[in-house]
Formats: C-alpha cells, sequence, structure tokens
C-alpha cells in the first residue's frame, strides 16, 4: 500500500514538472547553443545535424502536414532550400505533432506528403516529441536559424511578414537573417511572430 | 448581432428580402465583417463597464472549434453580468465565402465573428498580448480594471474559472 502511495506520489509530481517543461518560455533562446539531435527521416535514415560538415549552418522549421498555415508555407520551404542549402544553409524539417492527438501527421502521412510536394529536405518526425520542447518551439510553422560552428541560435520566427498570403510578403525575414550571416553580419531581427497552429501533444500523455 | 447582420442583409438585397420569408433568413449570415488590426484594436480595449471575452481561432484549427461551445455558453451564462463574447477569425481571407460563412450557419453561432486581415503579424501579435507566439488557439479576457491573455485551449471549467478572476479579482 504504502509503495503504491509512492508510486502515485512520484507520477503526479512527473506530470507536474512535465506540465511546467512545456511552458512557452523555456526552450533555447536567441544566442544560445543547441543540442545535437537524431530524428528518423521520411526515408527511414536517422539524421543528426553533425553529419552536415560542410554547412555553415541550419534553417530548421518546425511544421507538419495538417496545419493549413504549414500547408500555406510549403512552397516559401521549398524554395528556401533550393537557394540556401547550396550556400551552406540546409532546410531541416522536423513534424512536432503527435499523430495521436492531430490525425493526418504521422509518419506515413508524412513520406506521402513530401513526395507530392517534392520536399527536397530531410522531413524528421519527432517521435516521442523530445526535440521540440527543448527548442520551446509552440506552433507550426516556426524558424530557429542556427549558425556553425558553435551551433547557435540566431533568429526564431516566421518565415516573412504575410503567413496567410505568400503574395502580400514585404518583408522575408528568414532569407534576410541567412543573408546577413553568409556576410558575416551579425543578423538585423532576430526575433519575429506569426500565427501557426499549437504543436499538438497527446492529453493522455501528461503534459 | 443577428440584428445587425440581418440589416446588413436587408440594405444589401432589399428586394431578396422582400420576396424570401424574413423569419428564414433571420438567423443566416452571409457577411463577416474584415478588419485591420488598427480597426481591430478599438475592440481589445475598450474602457467601459463590460467585460469582454475575445477569443483568437479559425475553422481550421482543431483545438479551436472544441472550444467555441464554451465561448457561446459564455456568452449565453453571462450576457446578463455585463460579459460579451467576440470571436475574432484567424481564416484565409480567401476562405471566407466557402469556409467561414457555412460554418458560422452550420454552428449557428451567436457570438459576434470579425475576421481579422492583416498581415503584419509581427507587429500586431506582439500588441496584442507581448507573450503571444502566435499560436492558436489564445484568449484575451479584459475589462477596464482587468486584463488577461492565454495561448492555450480551454474547458468550460477553464474558462468560466478565469472570467470570474477578472470579474471579481
Amino acid at each position: 500500500m504504502k509503495q503504491i502511495k509512492t508510486i502515485l506520489l512520484v507520477a503526479v509530481a512527473t506530470l507536474i514538472t512535465s506540465a511546467f517543461t512545456f511552458k512557452t518560455d523555456k526552450g533555447y533562446k536567441v544566442g544560445d547553443t543547441i543540442e545535437d539531435f537524431k530524428l528518423k527521416n521520411i526515408d527511414n535514415s536517422m539524421v543528426s545535424l553533425s553529419e552536415y560538415e560542410d554547412a555553415k549552418g541550419f534553417i530548421i522549421i518546425f511544421t507538419c502536414n495538417m496545419c493549413p498555415y504549414s500547408v500555406a508555407n510549403e512552397d516559401r520551404i521549398i524554395a528556401l532550400d533550393k537557394k540556401y542549402k547550396a550556400k551552406g544553409y540546409p532546410v531541416i524539417a522536423i513534424n512536432p505533432n503527435d499523430p495521436k492527438a492531430s490525425k493526418g501527421d504521422g509518419f506515413e502521412d508524412m513520406k506521402v506528403r513530401a513526395k507530392e510536394k517534392g520536399f527536397t529536405f530531410p522531413y524528421l518526425f519527432d517521435e516521442g516529441q523530445k526535440v521540440f520542447p527543448k527548442f520551446g518551439a509552440t506552433k507550426t510553422p516556426h524558424v530557429f536559424i542556427v549558425s556553425k560552428p558553435n551551433m547557435k541560435v540566431e533568429y526564431i520566427g516566421a518565415i516573412d511578414d504575410s503567413s496567410r498570403n505568400a503574395d502580400a510578403v514585404s518583408e522575408k525575414y528568414v532569407e534576410n537573417t541567412v543573408d546577413e550571416l553568409l556576410a558575416g553580419k551579425k543578423p538585423t531581427v532576430t526575433k519575429t511572430r506569426a500565427i501557426g497552429c499549437s504543436i499538438k501533444v497527446d492529453k493522455n500523455a501528461g503534459y | 448581432m443577428v440584428l445587425l447582420f440581418n440589416v446588413v442583409l436587408i440594405s444589401c438585397d432589399k428586394q431578396k428580402a422582400k420576396d424570401d420569408n424574413i423569419n428564414k433568413e433571420e438567423n443566416k449570415i452571409s457577411v463577416v465583417k474584415s478588419y485591420t488590426y488598427n480597426q481591430l484594436k478599438t475592440f481589445l480595449n475598450k474602457n467601459n463597464n463590460k467585460t469582454y471575452v475575445v477569443n483568437f481561432w479559425a475553422t481550421w484549427c482543431a483545438p479551436c472549434v472544441k472550444e467555441l461551445p464554451y465561448f457561446e455558453r459564455i456568452k449565453k451564462e453571462y450576457e446578463d453580468k455585463n460579459v460579451e463574447v467576440l470571436l475574432v477569425s484567424l481564416d484565409f481571407p480567401k476562405q471566407v465565402e466557402k469556409k467561414l460563412i457555412p460554418f458560422i450557419n452550420k454552428r449557428k453561432l451567436q457570438s459576434e465573428v470579425v475576421l481579422l486581415d492583416d498581415v503584419n503579424e509581427n507587429f500586431w501579435i506582439k500588441d496584442i498580448d507581448s507573450t503571444w507566439s502566435g499560436a492558436l488557439p489564445a484568449t484575451l479576457i479584459y475589462n477596464k480594471n482587468n486584463r488577461k491573455f492565454y495561448e492555450k485551449s480551454f474547458t468550460y471549467q477553464s474558462l468560466e474559472n478565469e472570467l470570474k478572476t477578472i470579474l471579481n479579482p
């Protein structure tokens, strides 16, 4: 009986702790150094940032299949990879959603969508949702630009200033930031915001 | 609100209103007002005796749709306590006719729905609340004395509890 009580107490304590670890003010800030991760790509290979020996940095984008704001940005994400992979800043896309809480965001669904759209970049699955909380990602799409060799966060936020309408973009935040980094300059804009879909976590998981 | 849309409806299409059975049209809307952030801002900063519950949502946002009935219930149960509900849609402007209006009519939403159509998100998300990352759903509850912002989903109980903290701080 006493043992059960202890187990229950520990469980409750864990629940409370995990509830707090998902607060939006947690996660990497601009200037922080990120930890590498190892996530499964849609071609079933495991991908880590350390494999990209020649990269100068990364455009890490939390995105998914089902969020209309992500879908509205797919072509822009593909264009970013086309433009910047060759220059040393490849796009790394990560789906942070729990498919149990977001139907259509499963690993097999990701393969289908990537093929349909012709993704030219890795589309990784945050299985177990261990990576997005470290970044402090709250929504899709949510961009983190990281520079090597220190794996430093240079920018957090939106792709541009018009998530709903690609024709109305006047400021391309991600492009501007990467251009500045490539030119050896300090980014002028390091934090922006855009509307997005909340990251879906399974309610029964205790977050 | 229904009345207002009726007026819009009638003035827009007098002939049709005459021909049709007015009662049949009464609960249906055909227009959703579209605001820039500057226009919407007035509704987020009223300084009177009312308390405002402003929910940011979209028809395609599953957790938003799930909690809409709770906002509708708040509207109904707190109407006599000077509480108003405003539903600010962030649907795609191109989908207002095709998705938003049919959704409002199908669900018979009683709270006022407006569309926020403004590209400069990087400015207005921060201006609405400094803690908002931009994820939906999100809710602002305020009156002239108190103001709280929530980037989260609600149950009816948790929404009512938060409203109470604003009504009786």
